[in-house]
């Protein structure tokens, strides 16, 4: 289900650290992960990804997997060197004060699905 | 799927990938994403490529003391030949293995050291060749088939 990053960070009670004007672009599926190979193995492009790290390869990751958005969880807020890399890249960011369990959790209530399910690949 | 025997790729460009430099690392990947947008292939070429040049360009900012990363360019092909003098793989059938890691934990803190790195590479390569032996350093070439 494709959904507009405005309407992401409304449900998340999310703040936009960069990509304020970026806000009517759309996600198709999400991915959550900590681990970055994991982005690089399993994530499809144009995915929104939740993770609980912010630091630069997450934005690198970002951009060579052709993720589309990055939500950082619990509070998690970047450096300002990385916030001018997304910017360079021309990746939105925001943070969210949830739970990585709780933001994926709250995302899905709402319809947004992942690759592993099949309404998430349609 | 083998690459027809004319298509010698030609030498594109060579990187330096500086050692232990955490906050740097992946840059070169995104350099060589860059350079082939430029030259025109699909998301979908492009993306592969820069899988598997970013998670070798971690291994040798991790592991391999720094090293360098060239780009050949054949009209179907992209060959990546990453190389570094470091310490070498001693078990090479182990470190292909999903989950096998030696990283630290500041590494793994760094959100890489899940063992997947040498995987990733070979699910998007084409080919892959790896030369490693211990204290010598370690020579991995993929080739990557550009629709
Ligand atoms: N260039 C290298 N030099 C020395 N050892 C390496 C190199 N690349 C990989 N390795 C070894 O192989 C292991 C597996 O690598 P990889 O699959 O990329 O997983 P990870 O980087 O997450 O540990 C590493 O933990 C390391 O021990
Ligand atoms: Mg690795």
């Amino acid at each position: 289900m494709p959904v507009k990053l405005a309407q992401i960070a409304s449900w998340l009670q999310a703040e936009v650290l960069s990509g304020h004007e970026a806000l009517e672009r759309e996600v198709l599926l999400a991915h959550a992960a900590d681990m970055m190979s994991d982005v690089l193995a399993f994530s499809h492009p144009g995915s929104l990804l939740l993770t609980g790290l912010a630091n630069p390869q997450v934005v690198r990751t970002a951009e060579v997997a052709g993720i589309r958005a990055v939500v950082f969880v619990r509070g998690k807020r970047p450096s300002e060197a990385v916030t001018l890399l997304a910017q360079e890249f021309d990746l939105p960011l925001m943070t969210t004060a949830y739970s990585m369990f709780d933001a994926c959790g709250l995302l899905f209530a709402q319809g947004l699905r992942g690759w592993s399910l099949p309404e998430g690949r349609a | 799927m083998t690459p027809p025997q004319d298509q010698e790729p030609e030498f594109l460009h060579a990187f330096t990938i500086a050692a232990n430099d955490f906050a740097g690392a992946g840059q070169v990947s995104i350099a060589v994403k860059n350079l082939l947008k430029e030259v025109g292939f699909s998301a979908q070429c492009l993306r592969r490529v820069a899988i598997v040049a970013f998670e070798a360009e971690m291994n040798v900012v991790m592991y391999g003391g720094g090293g360098g990363l060239s780009v050949y360019l054949a009209p179907t092909l992209v060959r990546l030949v990453v190389e570094d003098q470091g310490p070498g793989i001693p078990d090479l059938d182990l470190a292909m293995q999903e989950g096998w890691s030696t990283a630290t934990p500041e590494m793994r803190e760094m959100g890489f050291g899940a063992g997947m790195g040498l995987p990733n590479i070979k699910r998007n390569s084409d080919r892959l060749e790896i030369h490693t032996s211990p204290g010598r350093g370690t020579k991995l070439v993929a080739e990557i088939i550009l629709t």
